[in-house]
């Protein structure tokens, strides 16, 4: 009965791909999930009567549009609907918009610097370049540089004469960009505060770093990978909130016999004789697979779920050593009606797009100094949405739901725990930040769930409610990522494997790691591979 | 035609070592500086009468000992004193002291003991790999000739013969912050902090800050170039740039101070020698600049003679500074708690902790004046007793962080500034005000004035990754050639960068004679 | 602080309210931002209007930069190929630019207003890139792309029509000239420049005297059939002319992304732009290496037999596929049919003959003909008035 041929341990969206691909092979296969419902941190809940929160991702773009076909997640009712537009909200009164004309959009940089309107578009082709870089690298796995196998050293060799291909001074300038912060990066194309604030958060989206810390310009390079039917760098909301992607995976891996368990909560990876044998649930129940794939983050897998005898001391070194650094939170707002924000007509469309409220590299870079200092931001960055805006089943008809993600909030309070009066003082600080802009949104506000990393962490099971899975920095990354040798989604024990957001290439709604690890299972098992490549980036 | 086959530009130290070395092979080699002393940043000046102190570098650790040999500075007069333990102060009196591989004091544990040892000799493995690439010009990856290919080479093989375990650790390491190695290696606060200083000292950076592992491995070179550890130079630095003119002049330089270059002179398509502030112009085959890049192309060379590209990649290469230096002359030895006798000519850090050292940084970011700094202080008249009057001494200290501009400006802040520094080395060294007999404070914008160094930063431009290596000083003026035919780099400013290193000069000279540039 | 009331809709030009009465058509485009008509009434007949009596085309949203200052000739000599000392006061100069790679970055025309005073007309907005050239120069720069409102007044009858209008001696100005007068008490410039390879010329006013000069260069040249016209006209009537136009002919090398599509000016045709004697300016040493090494592509304009015009036609030396066209068309006044094609080195000399894959589809049944081409030494319309002085009076 609980007999499989492959586990996998949580069903967030790259546990139920990877079980799907498994699946999709032949294999028997059952997703394990520890909560009562699925989706991990993709999910839709109706924490308030009529609202359906996304209450951890929020918003589209990453997800592999070759995964969303092959896995015919539209025929299991997955719609991702673009939106456009957005702002950062100045301290004097004015705003930056964000139009996805580029006419429009030149205009608006333009109220604020021509110059800067101008160097926008040498901005976006040099962003471009770096990330058209990056995106054929999503669906494979990474090479390892260590290793000396064929199928290393030929992918190894392809991703070197693609950076060669770039020319000497153009690859120095792509390590420069890879190294680099986000900061002095924007601060070579542009002399407005306001814009280079506006862009650069992305560059600290869910990252433990300030806009001048070096690595930050990757991070932004990360947001940008994403498509929505082909519009590189443009992002979408799942109908019916995150939780739409999970359902539609969920019935893909179903629909290829795949056993969905909900309220399994692993306790411990059965090995025996160096062999994965399955998992036992905290109950004391047992599933049994000579496969077992761990959707958890890699400081879970290896340091809560695998007892430390069946794994090399190096592993339980580098597990410890992993970053993995909670620094985001995130509330959930019910709203009566639309809030009115200062100097923006209502009815812009700016108003369905992600709205900021830093207008200085210099307020971004003070809110992460609160972080180092153990504290969450005193004058935070938001990424705020009312996905509502765009999609109607989010909230009753003139009713709204807001979404606000919030860079930084520590992992723990000066070295404690957090505490409610904590939370208090944190969720404050963001109604405050949102109140400063909008005279009418406080009074607005029927209900609100603020996450901390402590929340994040319990419910979700994000390690520090890091929601990547992990630092998005380059010592994580590719053949680093979680660590190096273990870069390939295999873990240390034979039959045992990782699909979660900390193997390559990393967090977001992306599914790619879920699917490149089952590419690699079935590979180990001589199975066909059932994983699609992935769309040639012309 | 041309006067010399080489001018160089700046009697620093790698102004004369790579002159030093293109005129043993047989060049003719000018050297000029506006300064009426030989070594530049390597400097001594009077403060007050009878007290002298290295007014610009502190330290001796990382310089080359090939340089020395092959250009005989000890025959030149160059004594180094002996190499320094580090003495991390701790506000209980009970301090920390890091004596090569071993550890004392402090209540340091067995476990710390171990893992410095173990952290020590990988470092050394990765400083030995890095070496490699210290000792040559750094490879060109796409326009790569056959030299450059052998330098990546020896690196793909050094790598692979350090073993699996380190070439992983490394790939791990190479960007990430000294903050998260320190923690992962060691316990005491106290530690951690005084070997973070490494990481931090003359950058942009805090610990927490990505790219501190590469400038931490960069001060620990100094191993790999044959030097023991941190020293003072006898009689100052400025008598490490006496010993670098004699042994220049030794091998046929002319050096030419208290003259300045007031342009390079470019002709046609090529620069073909130097105006003089004396409205002179020499011509030479080859015009090398030990100025920092900045300097070099923005002032010397104009940016008008530089195509446009080229002319934003000066404009925005970063050469800000977070450091001051603190000069005091005291009329006795000062008393340090916990610290006696021989202990206190020993290199000094004071940072308690790694959070005090970020604390210290954060508002540097917003060109502001912290209330609290980190200090690297040294005592040099203890061993070098011709420095300051009999029973008197004098106190320099590398001061970890002070903006270039506050708010404010310097007219103001600076006075504040320096009674806070005073005060807050009152607490180690209780009375130590009351012998200041005469006291200076150099921020950043002083040092630029004194050193011809743009943005007060003597490694002559920010040492992060994105500025290190290959793309240093920027893609398009590697390999010590530039954008401009003629002219060269040799200073800090080229690869492998900053500290009295005499790398940069070395490698410069080579290559130029390699290319057959003079001939 | 003054965002516009509605969000989405294209400027208008100082001659909107004109052109907008004019265009019966309705039929609209999007030029720099602004709204700009596709065409007025009938493209071939506007494109006639242009080579038999006289055309207007609303010039203004072309992106206009003024650069005065001590050093403005050095800081113009550094930035283009050409040699700007050349350039006598009240001329006007067609110029390309490159970065540091040799890769054109625009075109335009640089009118020259006194010894230190220019203006740049570029296709491509230049705010960032002026930026960073001003370093190491005493030079001002300012963007006026909003302060003047520009017609082309373009054909035979352009001269006649403009002395009307009060443009004295107007047959007098030498192609390339530059001459000022006074229209409704305020300053007009008018430079014999153009994009239409025929007599023409440009009329530069202050956007309040706009809709004035409209109204009577329309009432005075009404006898002289003057006719406004569109983008679609005007673009038959540059390529006839053998006139590049960037995103078209070539990408403008900021916004190229992927590796390999960027142009020099040798592989553009404009070698004749590049002035090896001057002694720096951005690209140089790039393209003195290029010529020595030798370039990829060659320019080639190419004489197609038949009349279906060669657009993304693939050209063939052979079973090869040497190169693609950029630009194509029918032109009426040569009766032939031309393209500009970017053909691999070494082909595309001048005689070489190819072939164009040429697809194109009547009633929904697509063909594919292989069009037997020629590649010729210039463009086939170059009229004697486009040259003369005094100009013709039509």
């Amino acid at each position: 009965m609980n007999q499989y041929d492959a586990i996998v341990i949580g069903a967030g969206h790259n546990g139920l791909t990877n079980g799907a691909y498994l699946a999709k092979a032949g294999l028997k296969v059952a997703v394990l999930e520890r909560n009562p419902y699925i989706g991990g941190a993709t999910v839709s809940r109706e924490l308030h009567k009529g609202w359906y929160y996304s209450n951890c991702s929020y918003v589209a773009s990453l997800l592999r549009p070759e995964i969303t076909r092959d896995l015919e997640l539209p025929r299991h009712g997955l719609q991702v609907v673009p939106f456009g537009g957005g702002a950062t909200f100045m301290r004097n009164g004015d705003h930056l918009g964000s139009y996805s004309d580029h006419d429009r959009h030149y205009r608006e940089i333009a109220r604020h610097s021509k110059r800067d309107a101008n160097a926008y578009d040498r901005y976006v082709s040099d962003t471009s370049r770096q990330t058209k870089l990056i995106r054929p690298y999503l669906l494979k796995t990474a090479p390892d540089p260590t290793s000396l196998k064929p199928r290393d050293l030929r992918d190894l060799v392809d991703f070197a004469r693609s950076f060669t291909s770039m020319g000497e001074e153009g690859l120095l300038d792509t390590i420069k960009f890879w190294t680099g912060s986000v900061g002095d990066y924007l601060n070579e194309y542009f002399e407005t505060d306001v814009l280079k604030a506006h862009l650069a958060g992305s560059g600290i989206i869910g990252t433990a770093l300030g806009v001048y810390s070096p690595g930050t310009a990757y991070v932004l390079l990360h947001h940008y990978m994403g498509d929505v039917d082909g519009n590189v760098g443009a992002w979408g909301f799942a109908r019916g909130g995150m939780g739409a992607i999970a359902d539609a995976l969920s019935k893909a891996f179903q629909s290829y016999g795949g056993d969905v368990i909900c309220d399994a909560n692993v306790d411990e990876i059965i090995v025996r004789d160096g062999q994965a044998k399955g998992v036992a649930l905290k109950d004391g129940t047992e599933y049994h697979a000579d496969i077992v794939v761990s959707n958890l983050d890699p400081k879970r897998t290896f340091l809560d779920i695998t007892n430390p005898k069946d794994l090399p001391e190096d592993v339980l070194q580098k597990a410890r050593n992993f970053k993995i650094r909670g620094s985001s939170g995130k509330l959930n707002i019910a709203l009566d009606g639309l809030p009115i924000f200062n100097g923006l007509d209502p009815r812009s469309r700016l108003m369905a797009g992600d709205l900021h409220f830093s207008d200085s590299l210099e307020r971004q870079e003070r809110a992460y100094d609160d972080w180092k200092n153990g504290t969450w931001s005193k004058d935070p960055y938001l990424d705020m949405m009312i996905p509502s805006l765009t999609d109607p089943t989010m909230a009753p008809p003139g009713k709204h739901m807001m979404s606000v993600f919030v860079q930084y909030a520590p992992p723990k309070i000066e070295g404690r725990d957090w505490t409610d009066e904590d939370k208090d003082g944190f969720e404050k600080s963001v109604l405050d930040q949102i109140s400063n802009y909008s005279p009418n949104f406080r009074d607005l506000i029927l209900h609100c769930e603020t996450r901390t990393p402590r929340e994040i962490e319990a419910e979700v099971g994000l390690t520090e409610g890091n929601i990547f899975m992990g630092e998005l920095t380059f010592d994580q990354l590719l053949f680093n990522r979680p660590f190096p040798g273990y870069a390939q989604y295999r873990g240390p024990i034979k039959g045992m494997y990782m699909c979660s957001s900390g193997t390559h290439p990393g967090g977001g709604v992306m599914a790619a790691p879920g699917a490149n690890a089952a590419r690699e299972i079935l590979m180990d098992l001589k199975r066909p591979n059932t994983v699609p490549g992935g769309y040639a980036d012309d | 035609m041309t006067d010399y086959d080489a001018i160089i530009i700046g009697a620093g130290h790698n102004g004369l070592i790579c002159g030093a070395y293109l005129a043993k092979a047989g060049n003719k080699v000018l050297v000029v500086d506006g300064r009426d002393q030989p070594g530049g940043c390597a400097s001594t000046r009077e403060i007050a009468p009878g007290f002298q102190v290295s007014d610009c570098a502190q330290w001796l650790q990382q310089f080359d000992d090939a340089v020395v040999r092959d250009l005989g500075l000890d025959k030149a007069g160059l004594q180094v004193g002996a190499a320094k333990r580090t003495i991390a102060l701790q506000a209980d009196g009970d301090h920390l002291t890091i004596d090569g591989d071993l550890l004392r004091g402090a209540g340091i544990g067995t476990q710390d003991q171990a893992a410095y040892q173990s952290f020590r000799q990988q470092i050394d493995v990765f400083a030995k790999l890095m070496l490699k690439l210290y000792r040559s010009r750094a490879p060109k990856l796409v326009e790569a000739d056959w030299s450059d290919r052998v330098t990546l080479m020896k690196l793909g093989l050094g790598l692979k013969m350090m073993g699996k375990a380190n070439m992983q650790d490394l790939m791990r390491l190479a960007l990430i912050n000294i903050y998260d190695v320190m923690n992962e290696n060691f316990d005491h606060p106290g530690l951690k902090a005084a070997l973070a200083m490494d990481a931090i000292t003359g950058t942009n950076m805090g610990p927490r800050s990505p790219n501190t592992v590469y400038t931490y491995l960069h001060r620990a070179m100094g191993r790999q170039l044959q030097q023991g550890g941190v020293s003072q130079v006898m009689g100052g630095m400025g008598a490490l740039g006496t010993a670098l003119q004699k042994a220049a002049e030794a091998c046929g330089v002319r050096v030419q101070l208290g003259s300045s270059v007031q342009q390079i002179l470019k002709e046609g398509d090529r620069v073909t020698g130097v105006v003089l502030a004396d409205g002179s112009s020499l011509r030479a085959t080859a015009v090398i600049s030990s100025a920092d890049p900045t300097t070099t192309f923005r002032d010397l060379l104009g940016y008008q003679h530089l195509e446009t590209g080229m002319a934003r990649r000066v404009a925005q290469y970063r050469t800000r500074s977070g450091t001051a230096k603190l000069h005091l002359a005291l009329s006795g030895l000062p008393a340090f708690s916990g610290l006696e006798g021989k202990a206190l000519a020993q290199r000094l850090v004071i940072a308690p902790t790694m959070d005090a050292i970020e604390s210290a940084f954060n508002p540097l970011k917003y060109s502001e004046c912290g209330p609290s700094q980190v200090f690297d202080i040294s005592i040099p008249s203890i061993e070098d007793a011709s420095l300051a009057p009999e029973g008197q001494h004098v106190l320099t200290a590398l001061v970890h962080y002070l903006p270039y501009e506050p708010d404010g400006g310097w007219q103001s802040q600076r006075q504040p500034v320096l009674d806070n520094l005073l005060a807050q080395l009152e607490h180690y060294a209780p009375g130590l005000k009351e012998q200041v007999v005469a006291s200076e404070l150099l921020v950043p914008p002083d040092i630029e004035a004194a050193f011809g160094v743009t943005g007060g930063n003597w490694h002559h431009g920010e040492l992060s990754i994105d500025q290190a290596l290959m793309m240093r000083p920027f893609p398009g003026s590697t390999q010590y050639r530039t954008a401009v035919d003629g002219l060269f780099l040799c200073g800090a400013g080229a690869h492998p960068g900053g500290s009295l290193m005499g790398l940069p000069g070395r490698n410069a000279a080579q290559e130029i004679i390699k290319q057959g540039v003079l001939s | 602080m003054n965002a516009p009331q509605r969000d989405t809709m294209l400027l208008p030009t100082p001659f909107h309210s004109r052109v907008e009465a004019m265009c019966e058509l309705n039929d609209w485009g999007n030029w720099m931002g602004y709204t700009t008509p596709n065409a007025y009434f009938d493209v071939e007949l506007e494109y006639f209007a242009i080579r038999s009596t006289t055309g207007v085309f609303d010039l203004s949203p072309m992106n206009k930069y003024r650069i005065t200052g001590p050093d403005a000739e050095a800081f113009l000599n550094r930035m283009v190929t050409r040699n700007v000392s050349k350039l006598g006061v009240n001329r006007v100069g067609y110029a390309v630019w490159c970065n540091d790679a040799g890769e054109v970055m625009d075109d335009g025309t640089i009118f020259r207003l006194g010894e230190q005073d220019f203006r740049l007309c570029s296709y491509q907005r230049a705010d960032d890139w002026l930026h960073w050239c001003t370093l190491g120069f005493d030079v001002t720069i300012s963007n006026e792309s909003e302060d003047i409102a520009g017609l082309a007044v373009q054909g035979p009858t352009s001269c006649t029509v403009l002395k009307l209008l009060g443009c004295t001696d107007l047959d007098q100005l030498k192609p390339f000239g530059i001459a000022h007068f006074t229209f409704e008490g305020a300053p007009m410039m008018v430079s014999r420049t153009g994009f239409t390879g025929d007599l023409g010329y440009e009329v530069w006013v202050a956007p309040a005297q706009a809709e004035a000069l409209w109204d009577q260069l329309f009432e005075l040249g009404r006898d002289y059939l003057i006719k406004p016209i569109g983008s679609y006209a005007l673009d038959i009537a540059r390529i006839e002319a053998g006139f590049l136009q960037a995103h078209v002919d070539f990408v403008p090398s900021e916004e190229v992304v992927r590796n390999g599509r960027t142009r020099s000016p040798f592989e553009l045709g404009l070698e004749w732009l590049v002035d090896f004697s001057k002694p720096l300016f951005n690209g140089r040493a790039a393209l003195l290496a290029e010529k020595a090494r030798g370039s990829r592509y060659r320019f080639a304009m190419l004489d197609i037999e038949g009349n279906k015009p060669a657009e993304h036609s693939f050209i063939m030396k052979g079973d090869k596929v040497v190169g693609t066209v950029t630009s194509a068309a029918w032109c009426p006044t040569v009766k032939s049919n031309l393209a500009y094609a970017q053909i691999e080195m070494p082909h595309g000399a001048v005689g070489d003959q190819l072939t164009a894959e040429i697809y194109y589809q009547r009633e929904l049944h697509w063909t594919r003909l292989m069009a037997p081409c020629k590649v010729i030494d210039g463009p086939l319309f170059n009229p004697k008035r486009r040259r003369q002085t005094p100009a013709p009076p039509f």
